[in-house]
């Protein structure tokens, strides 16, 4: 392991042109350079998001570049916008459509909590009710550059996850969850309306 | 043999597969949709023989926030309906509370509004023509040369309005804040420098091989069924049909401006297409004498008072010229705070009607340039 | 070009189309647009005329939209002169006025030929229930198509002779009709830290009784 290695001697063995390091970093280091977003844009926020991947801002200097339009081929997925209790389902869908690891980061207030329009009877009110979320960004839209933060974010996420022992990262854990489960239409509202093993909310006394 | 040729199917392409059709499902995550779009396809070989488009997968109740919110409240959501062009919807929506309320504008307010609709009709088309060519094949760089000039754009509001997208710039009786002589010089700046990544554009894009192939001849409509199908903007006028709401209704001083209406001849995605770029040839021409003309004074009516504000019992149908085409809103007042009817006539959403009509005897792949020469933003098609 | 009025509108249509009943609904705002209330039975046959005839030529019709009107009691309180015990005095006299309610479409017609407009016709219906039926103007104004789709989705109207009346903002699944003044949204607040004014009131009524999110375990995945 890296830690258990003098940090003197590492940076000596650097300059002799020997460089040291571990699988688990060698691993976390490529993994965080790469990551592969889902195309997939849902309202305004979207609009940044391609903001983010072009000429101004340009994510491929953190690697985040190659989008997919495939689910299959994806790492990461932005939740870029309202999220609709139509589009609910299909978001479900797309997230047990993707191999692990996969992460999602929850961009704007709409994918939050429902935002400005969380009073609309087809919104959903954040999509953590359904899917685990690892980067929350506030605004409305984040600008480019707070969707990069989160991006760093995810990526020291990424970099600190262990491969082995008791603290190892969630998706090495063969009995946790990699799907879950895709709520149904109804007849008022999606059936069920949040997963409760996701989504527990804060119980607030009112007179 | 020449393009024209070249494009038609080989006849016997479209009925080998007699009986045997295959539905697709495009959408509502796919990356040509611009959003979440769906469309249920029916596919002899590579034909499209039916398409049904499915919408409400951003159906975010905007009209049922409108009637529970104040006037002045909606303003923000109406950034929020067509996210591209956040200062045309403002200005849609104030030119019908105005009408509603019989309200008037402060003249600087009108020009700075008129400046603003065309910065803003500016960056839509730019970004349509980049999404369109990325549409079409042509990932990445066209739309990276768009977004370049939109972010100069998207600057001018940020530093007027405070945000880049979401501007909320307009009120009742006028404009929120004054645009300063400092701000002034650099959208002539920009301006100024609009026609030279046009003409660079245009030599980059709309002379291409591939680009004349894959959009002359592609989803035609002729102009009986744009008119009745209730097309506006340049998806009617590149039909030949010259209904320009500038011109026609004359609002916020366009008359005192000397521009063309582009029009287009055969109806096809190359026209559309090509109405986008003459446009924005037009659009410069009105900023550059709007900012000549532009008088001093105040951008807000005093005798408004946009709090609290109570127009009297009535209704009124606004609209104005969109980038996309008409945006109107249907507002009717029963006295209170609140509208009691608060209906958006988005455009996007209507000029879908014909979209399987333009469709229909076209390759799969035509589909997406189809959907794209439309300009649609979901935003504004499910509200 | 200037439109004739109104008036002149109603009187020529109730010419050319026999048995057609027109009213004019005047509009007190400043906007001036009044609109023409058209009986259900000839609506179809109207809007061609108006969009067929050579000096109306209404070809292009921007929006059609669906309005809900419950009913209400306007009190009105009218001082009025009345002899009491011999004596003449000013009494305060309160009527009530009743309006039954009713679901209304309305359509914004242009003429692109000549330029002028906009005439506004609507249609109303008194049933809210499976009866809330108008007909359609598609068969007119293929525009109408996918905003009528609308308009039955959101409040319940069905248009006859539609060509293709299914919802389409809403899954088909739903069953209300969330436009309506009478809806209730389904009671999804069960977290919000700073509620006010109307959102306040929805949070009251949640935290009185907590929906059930239990049996959510039940169902599977279905990709």
């Amino acid at each position: 392991m890296s830690d258990q290695i003098d940090g003197g001697l590492r940076s000596e063995l650097q300059r002799q042109g020997i460089w040291v390091t571990s699988m688990e970093e060698l691993y976390n280091w490529g993994r965080k350079n790469s990551i592969w977003p889902l195309q997939f844009g849902l309202a305004c926020c979207a609009i940044e998001m391609i903001a983010t991947a072009a000429s101004r801002y340009d994510i491929a200097r953190f690697g985040g570049e190659v989008f997919r339009p495939s689910p299959r081929q994806a790492d990461l997925m932005i939740v870029a916008g309202t999220v609709t209790k139509k589009m609910a389902p299909q978001i479900v869908r797309l997230y047990n459509q993707m191999p692990d690891p996969k992460y999602v980061i929850s961009m704007g207030a709409c994918a939050i909590s429902g935002g400005p329009f969380k009073q609309g009877y087809n919104v959903l009110k954040g999509i953590d009710r359904y899917i685990p979320v690892d980067v929350y960004i506030p605004g409305c839209p984040p600008r480019p550059e707070a969707l990069l933060h989160a991006f760093m974010e995810l990526q020291r996420k990424i970099d600190s996850q262990k491969l082995t022992g008791n603290a190892k990262a969630e998706h090495l854990d063969p009995m946790q969850p990699s799907e879950f489960p895709v709520p149904a239409f109804g007849a008022h509202d999606l059936e069920p309306a949040a997963n409760p093993r996701l989504f527990q909310p804060p119980k607030i006394e009112r007179s | 043999m020449n393009t024209t040729e070249m494009l038609q199917p080989p006849p016997a392409m479209t009925s080998r597969l007699d009986g045997e059709l295959m539905e697709v499902s495009m959408g509502p995550q796919h990356p040509s949709t611009h959003g979440v779009f769906r469309m249920n396809v029916a596919l002899d070989g590579e034909m499209v023989v039916k398409l049904k488009p499915v919408f409400g997968y951003l159906h975010r109740n905007h009209e049922k926030i409108g009637e529970n919110t104040s006037y002045l409240g909606s303003m923000p959501y109406t950034d929020r309906l067509d996210y591209f062009c956040s200062m045309t919807n403002n200005w849609a929506y104030a030119l019908s509370v105005e009408k509603l309320a019989g309200i008037e504008v402060p003249e600087r307010a009108e020009y700075l509004r008129v400046i603003l609709a065309e910065l803003t009709r500016l960056q839509n088309h730019a970004s349509l023509l980049g999404f369109l060519l990325s549409d079409m094949g042509a990932w990445g760089t066209p739309l990276m040369y768009a977004f370049r000039e939109r972010e100069k754009i998207l600057d001018l509001f940020e530093s007027l309005s405070g945000s880049r997208m979401m501007c909320d710039y307009m009120r009742f009786g006028g404009c929120r804040v004054d645009a300063g002589p400092d701000w002034m010089e650099r959208a002539k700046k920009i301006v100024d420098l609009f026609p030279k990544f046009l003409d660079e554009f245009e030599k980059l894009i709309l002379s291409n091989e591939i680009v004349i192939m894959r959009t002359q001849e592609v989803g035609k409509l002729s102009a009986e069924l744009a008119i009745n199908a209730g097309m506006t903007g340049p998806m009617l006028r590149a039909c030949g049909v010259n209904y320009d709401i500038r011109k026609v209704d004359g609002y916020g001083f366009y008359p005192r401006f000397k521009f063309r209406v582009p029009l287009g001849e055969h109806g096809d995605c190359y026209d559309r297409l090509m109405m986008r770029a003459l446009e924005m040839h037009e659009s410069v021409g009105i900023l550059k004498q709007a900012m000549e003309q532009i008088p001093a004074g105040p951008v807000m009516n005093p005798k408004v008072k946009i709090r609290a504000f109570r127009p009297p019992v009535g209704e009124a149908y606004g609209r104005i010229e969109g980038p996309k085409g008409e945006l109107g809103f249907y507002l009717i007042s029963d006295g209170g705070t609140n509208p009691y009817r608060y209906r958006v006539r988005p455009p996007s959403f209507i000029n879908l009607t014909v979209l399987e009509d333009l469709c229909l005897g076209h390759t799969v792949a035509d589909v997406m340039v189809i959907l794209g020469s439309v300009d649609i933003v979901l935003g504004e098609v499910d509200r | 070009m200037t439109m004739e009025s109104l008036e002149q509108i109603k009187t020529r249509v109730e010419a050319a189309v026999p048995g057609a009943k027109i009213d004019i609904i005047p509009n007190p705002g400043p906007a001036q647009q009044s609109s023409l209330l058209i009986d259900n039975e000839h609506a179809a046959a109207v809007a061609k005329f108006l969009r067929d005839d050579s000096a109306l030529r209404l070809d292009f019709c921007s929006n059609a939209t669906g309005v809900d009107w419950l009913d209400r009691t306007v009190k009105k309180t009218v001082k009025v002169k009345k002899i009491v015990d011999g004596e003449e005095k000013e009494i305060d006299e309160t009527t009530e006025e009743f309006f039954p309610g009713y679901l209304e479409a309305v359509y914004h017609l242009y003429s692109m030929t000549h330029k002028h407009g906009p005439v506004i016709i609507r249609m109303r219906t008194a049933d809210r229930a499976e009866n809330a039926r108008l007909p359609s103007l598609t068969p007119v104004y293929r525009s109408a198509e996918f905003q009528e789709r609308e308009i039955f989705d959101l409040y319940g109207v069905r248009f006859d002779g539609h060509p293709d009346l299914r919802r389409i903002l809403m899954w088909d699944e739903f069953v209300d009709y969330p436009m309506r003044k009478d809806y209730r949204e389904p009671d999804d607040y069960e977290y919000e830290p700073t509620p006010h004014d109307d959102v306040l009131e929805k949070a009251k009524m949640h935290y009185s009784a907590r929906p059930q999110l239990d049996g959510a375990e039940n169902i599977t995945a279905q990709s």
